[in-house]
């Protein structure tokens, strides 16, 4: 049963609409550093890395509607638990890339089951305290995770050492983990996680476990945030403190409502506009997070859905605000 | 360790905790009346701080820092009152989640401000003559300057409380804290109301920009660290309750400067563990949350 479940679910993947210009814009970034310069094959590398975390992200807040404030964390234990693997132990260098997300995902299920017992604002106010016990750990231990300075120089498998192979890999995961994202929000269980979200009295009623549906998608959310962590070391070589910093965590949001809370692909959005933001305003001006900033309002004044919210309401205009349907 | 380290220690956290104290209290009142988690208030508290840098800057001598002590806050109630009007008074009625991202925007957004009038470098304040050296209670030295916010925070307190108490404002930003629609429906201005609740509550966040300026180092990034601190002592001590807000802050201060003589280098993390344990033992906090 379950085998059929799962033959369902892929051509679910095959059928949706979102799998014909998955194909055609990852064949189309596949060749595209073949022709742009080396600089750009990385700022698109580096908007792999954030959407996917963007996604992971979204996965538990626009989908699970918890508060999960404080989703750097897991990125950073990710990228970290990497980084560390590689530089200081003999193990062979693919165990890193695999401790990395379960090392996160175990992060996420010890932080996931203490906060799931909480509801909403405390639920993230827990989380960002004991998130905030992981950075000061790696801040203060020196001899361990370098503190402040971080762990920079760390030696990646020759395979991955061109950008330009960094770039194919990074690509290959993030399109793998889209799939698998879709494939879990279509699935049963993703069905179930919405329902919660938007009404967790009714699915208790009926006799969900909330909150362990709750904890499951915390787990995999954090598992594909760990991923992306591995994808950043894999792509920059370094990591630092600022990646489990409080104020990264509320940038991925950012990310999300920038694209759109509810969409599938709106965070890819978010997270391209942040890093192009980052990266070309950063260029010109050091104070770039003004024009964030501004931005941001605009966006919440106007277009509370995200940008990519806004486009699917413009093509479906009958289609019931999701903003509403949370309440 | 002896006691007279250990009582300094006390006194130093316990003088720490009522800096957190005024600022949370703002942050607090913002809470529970408005229902708005403020994250730009720790923005808010970094420009009382390089308000107080630029004034002592400007008058020179002691009676410089006591001018800074008045004006800064004013300078940022004004900022928060424009503020509000033409930004905050038009979201109220959006999600918490919204309007978290929305006072970060404006936090990211004055935060740029601050660099650009003041830029970035570290900046210091020097306490005011008066309150310059050290003295010694119970065997144990402690600088003046702590002697002087063991003076403030309650004072601070009592006054907040003879506000949202004894005076009809206060009585009536409780009473909408309560219930918002009630109270327009007795024909209070509640737009103004919460305007004025909330340039009272980021007032108090200057007063705790101008009272940090002396002790330590006034910098960008200083609204971060604080501000999460903050959020977390509000949490604990119950959403939206001012004496709540005491205790937190209290509990905070001091696990960290305990922390000191335990482990120095890892004296921050006893806080965030103290916070831990009591939302794990109290989720909704240790005093009555308004909310």
């Amino acid at each position: 049963m379950w085998e059929k479940e799962e033959r369902g679910l892929f051509k679910e993947v095959i059928r949706s609409k979102w799998f014909g210009p998955l194909i055609v814009i990852s064949l189309v970034l596949f060749i595209l550093p073949l022709f742009i310069p080396r600089f750009y094959t990385y700022i698109l590398a580096l908007i792999y890395v954030t959407s996917l975390l963007a996604m992971s992200l979204n996965l538990v807040v626009g989908h699970g509607g918890l508060f999960q404030f404080h989703h750097g964390v897991f990125y950073g234990v990710g990228a970290y638990t990497i980084a560390l693997m590689l530089k200081k132990t003999s193990l062979p260098m693919w165990t890193g890339f695999i401790a990395g997300p379960i090392v996160a995902a175990m992060v996420g299920l010890i932080i996931g089951w203490l906060c799931v017992r909480l509801s909403r604002l405390y639920f993230g106010m827990l989380q960002i305290s004991l998130g905030s016990l992981i950075w000061v750990i790696a801040f203060r231990w020196y001899s361990f995770t370098g503190g402040d300075d971080g762990i920079p120089g760390i030696p990646v498998p020759s395979l991955l050492s061109s950008l330009k192979n960094s770039y194919y890999f990074i690509l290959i995961i993030l399109v793998i983990c889209l799939i698998l994202m879709y494939m879990i929000l279509k699935s049963p269980f993703g069905n179930t996680l919405q329902a919660i979200r938007d009404n967790p009295q009714r699915c208790e009623a009926v006799g969900i476990n909330v909150r362990r549906h709750q904890l499951i998608a915390i787990v995999i959310a954090t598992f594909f945030a760990g991923i992306a962590g591995v994808l950043f070391v894999a792509l920059e070589r370094s990591v630092f403190t600022d990646l489990l910093f409080w104020t990264l965590s509320l940038e991925i949001f950012i990310m999300c409502l920038l694209g759109g809370w509810f969409t599938f692909a709106g965070p890819i959005l978010g997270a391209a506009i942040m890093v192009a933001l980052r990266t070309f305003v950063g260029i010109f001006t050091e104070y770039w997070t003004l024009i964030l900033g501004i931005m941001l309002i605009l966006i919440i004044f106007f277009l509370p859905e995200g940008v990519m919210g806004y486009v699917q309401k413009l093509f479906k205009p009958g289609a019931k605000g999701v903003a509403e349907r949370g309440k | 360790m002896d006691f007279s380290a250990f009582s300094s220690q006390f006194l130093v956290g316990l003088s720490r905790a009522m800096i957190l104290f005024v600022v949370c209290a703002g942050l607090s009142f913002v809470l529970g009346v408005l229902r708005v988690p403020n994250i730009a208030h720790g923005s808010l508290y970094m420009i009382g701080a390089f308000a107080t840098f630029t004034v002592t800057k400007l008058i020179a001598g002691s009676v410089g820092f006591w001018i800074a002590l008045i004006v800064a806050p004013l300078v940022v109630a004004l900022v928060s009152l424009v503020a509000e009007r033409a930004l905050f008074c038009h979201l109220y009625q959006r999600e918490h989640l919204m309007l978290l991202l929305f006072t970060f925007a404006i936090s990211l957004i004055l935060g740029d401000l601050v660099k650009i009038v003041w830029g970035a470098e570290y900046r210091s304040v020097s306490p005011p003559a008066l309150l310059k050296g050290t003295i010694s209670i119970f065997g144990a030295s402690l600088p003046r300057y702590n002697l002087f916010l063991l003076i403030v925070g309650p004072l601070v307190a009592v006054a907040l409380w003879l506000f949202t108490n004894k005076t009809k404002i206060g009585k009536i930003s409780r009473a909408a804290a309560v219930d918002r629609e009630m109270v327009g429906v007795l024909g209070i201005n509640v737009s103004w109301v919460f305007a004025i609740a909330f340039v009272i509550g980021c007032y108090l966040a200057g007063v705790g920009g101008a009272l940090v300026a002396p002790t330590a180092s006034i910098i960008i990034g200083m609204d971060h660290s604080l501000i999460i601190e903050a959020f977390l002592i509000v949490t604990i001590g119950g959403l939206g309750n001012m004496w709540g807000a005491l205790v937190g802050s209290l509990i905070f201060g001091v696990t960290q400067s305990l922390g000191v003589l335990i482990w120095p280098q890892f004296a921050i993390v006893f806080p965030y563990i103290a916070v831990v344990i009591v939302l794990l033992l109290r989720p909704q906090g240790l005093l009555k949350a308004v909310w």
